[in-house]
């Protein structure tokens, strides 16, 4: 039985579909992602399959239970990670997780023993008595981590965890979420970070306009969209450049703003043909997820 | 029907959300219970000993054991009121402490109980430190009677607190609430007879402060504590408690609306 899967999701908000027929299955013990721009529907998805909110259409079955007429005994094995930090600024790092372990119904007793490993999880040790007003960013996302862990969950739903945190911690975060990972957890992760999800996910789909427009591995997905070498060159004669050789020399070319980038099965002419010449900077790469998801969903900015 | 209007859910779930709000109180419990009981304190030895001291008697009584009973009354009020505006709205609004919570295996409904019990509680807590001041000065005449303003003290809080919750739900911001005191509660207060009687008022104005909530509980609590059986025992805990419940029903639909969508 699949931890998680919804059919022919659908909700509405006046006359804009947010959330408009997606279906998803997610096996135990994998890693997978929820990708797409903002706007997308990632959240209200989450929020649908947590049965938080009610879907105009569609099914959802959580860890066995048909939400949402069940989700409050599916989310009992599940941990959650919300988008914004919602610590208790009322209380210190241990009290936060106490309290939080008693939504679950556990013991006083129960959490008392967990709070050790919790606190060692999140690098908080000796930290415990802490305000949460004196922790870093990096420490209140991973202390938010952490009690989504009291009730060791099954699943845990993570709203793009690693928003607004530098590159160590979110180095820190990962490492955790590798962690759950290999001791068998189920994780369902949006991102819009493409670095996350490709490193992270073994599955992951891509949302846009409250739809379903990928699915797959990440190395499934740049096989299947991209071509696998990509030539980014800059310079505001790129886009002359582009007009003389473009269509000769690559497969695909996408102008975005003084970058031109060229998508090719062999770059070798192209690399020639660019090294023989001295006003254009370039850079060649393999493709990776975020091209795809660039070709996928668009340039464009979203609101 | 609406989804968000069908009637609450009812379940012990809420007992954690009320123990966060008591562990949360306890950290700050003497400052907190002073804070509840000097000002209904001054007032109501302030006019009760000054203001007393120039009147004969009111309702056959001093003036002082007329007010101790209004006092009881607006104070239990005041304590319910305020905690589901500012500490409710901060835990809803600011803090998002219900949007943690609701990812637990808990429903607003669940967090709202938690919430108005906890508010009366807090009621619970002023009315029993105005009463041992009231016992302490010897303002009553019956000592069993006057212990049934304690149930009396959490069915007020439990009233105002489901009026309260209502503003709660729909207050964009904190400054929203002073239209609530300015044009419910302080009139409330100087209509109901928790200064003077409210026969004193106009007509109208004696008419109107029979719907309001603070006149039943005014009703009940100063004959109890002047030593007699109040009248329509029955009649009055209704309003206080109907008061409370539709409150509480339709904040709780507010607030599924604002939250849940």
């Amino acid at each position: 039985m699949p931890a998680l899967s919804a059919k022919q999701l659908r909700k509405s908000y006046g006359q804009h579909e947010v959330v408009a027929g997606v279906d998803l299955t997610i096996q135990r013990g994998e890693c997978f992602g929820l990708l797409g721009p903002n706007g997308a529907g990632k959240t209200t998805t989450l929020r649908l399959l947590l049965g938080l909110i009610e879907p105009d259409a569609g099914e959802i079955t959580l860890l066995g239970h048909a939400v949402p007429q069940e989700a409050r005994q599916a989310r009992l094995r599940v941990g959650v990670v919300p988008q914004m930090d919602n610590l208790d600024p009322d209380f210190t790092v241990e009290e936060n997780l106490m309290v939080y372990g008693r939504y679950f119904g556990l013991s006083d007793n129960a959490i008392k023993q967990r709070i050790p490993e919790l606190l060692k999880f999140a690098g908080l040790v000796g930290r415990a008595d802490s305000r949460i007003q004196a922790l870093s960013g990096g420490m209140k996302r991973r202390l938010t981590l952490a009690r989504a862990l009291v009730n060791d969950p099954d699943l845990i739903f993570l709203d793009e965890p690693t928003t607004g945190l530098d590159p160590q911690a979110r180095h820190l975060i990962w490492q955790g979420l590798r962690g759950l990972i290999t001791q068998g957890k189920t994780v369902l992760l949006t991102t819009h970070f493409m670095e996350e999800a490709e490193r992270l996910c073994d599955r992951l789909i891509i949302m846009d306009n409250g739809k379903l427009i990928a699915c797959g591995s990440p190395r499934e997905l740049v096989d299947q969209h991209i071509e696998p070498s990509v030539v980014e060159l800059y310079g505001d004669t790129a886009h002359s450049w582009a007009e003389r050789f473009g269509t000769s020399l690559c497969e695909r070319t996408e102008i975005a703003g003084e970058t031109l980038f060229c998508y090719t099965h062999d770059s070798e002419a192209l690399i020639n043909t660019l090294r023989s010449q001295s006003t254009l900077r370039y850079l060649h790469r393999p493709a990776n997820l975020e091209d795809v998801f660039l070709k996928l969903t668009g340039r464009d900015m979203r609101e | 029907m609406k989804d968000f209007l069908r009637p609450p859910a009812l379940s012990l779930r809420f007992i954690p959300v009320w123990r966060r709000n008591f562990m949360v109180w306890r950290k700050l419990a003497i400052p907190s219970i002073l804070g509840n009981l000097a000002d209904p304190m001054l007032y109501m030895l302030g006019l009760g000993y000054g203001l007393g001291g120039l009147l004969p008697q009111v309702a056959g009584v001093p003036y002082i054991a007329f007010l101790a009973a209004g006092t009881v009354c607006y104070s239990t009020m005041n304590s319910a009121t305020f905690e589901v505006l500012y500490s409710g709205f901060s835990r809803m609004h600011v803090q998002k402490s219900w949007e943690a919570i609701l990812n637990a295996p808990l429903t607003l409904d669940d967090v709202m109980l938690g919430e108005i019990t906890w508010a009366a509680s807090k009621s619970l807590l002023s009315g029993l430190a105005i009463l041992s001041i009231i016992w302490g000065l010897g303002l009553y005449q019956s000592f069993s009677l006057s212990l049934w303003l304690i149930p009396l003290a959490l069915l007020i809080g439990f009233c105002f607190a489901g009026i309260g919750l209502i503003m709660t739900a729909v207050s964009p911001s904190y400054d929203f609430f002073m239209y609530y005191f300015t044009l419910v509660i302080t009139p409330m207060t100087l209509l109901c007879g928790v200064f003077f009687p409210a026969t004193q008022l106009p007509h109208t104005l004696h008419q109107i402060a029979a719907f309001l909530p603070l006149t039943h509980a005014v009703d009940l609590a100063r004959p109890l504590l002047l030593g007699r059986m109040p009248e329509h025992v029955f009649m009055h805990v209704l309003v206080l408690a109907g008061y409370g419940i539709i409150g509480f029903h339709i904040a709780l639909c507010l607030v599924r609306r604002r939250l849940l969508k």
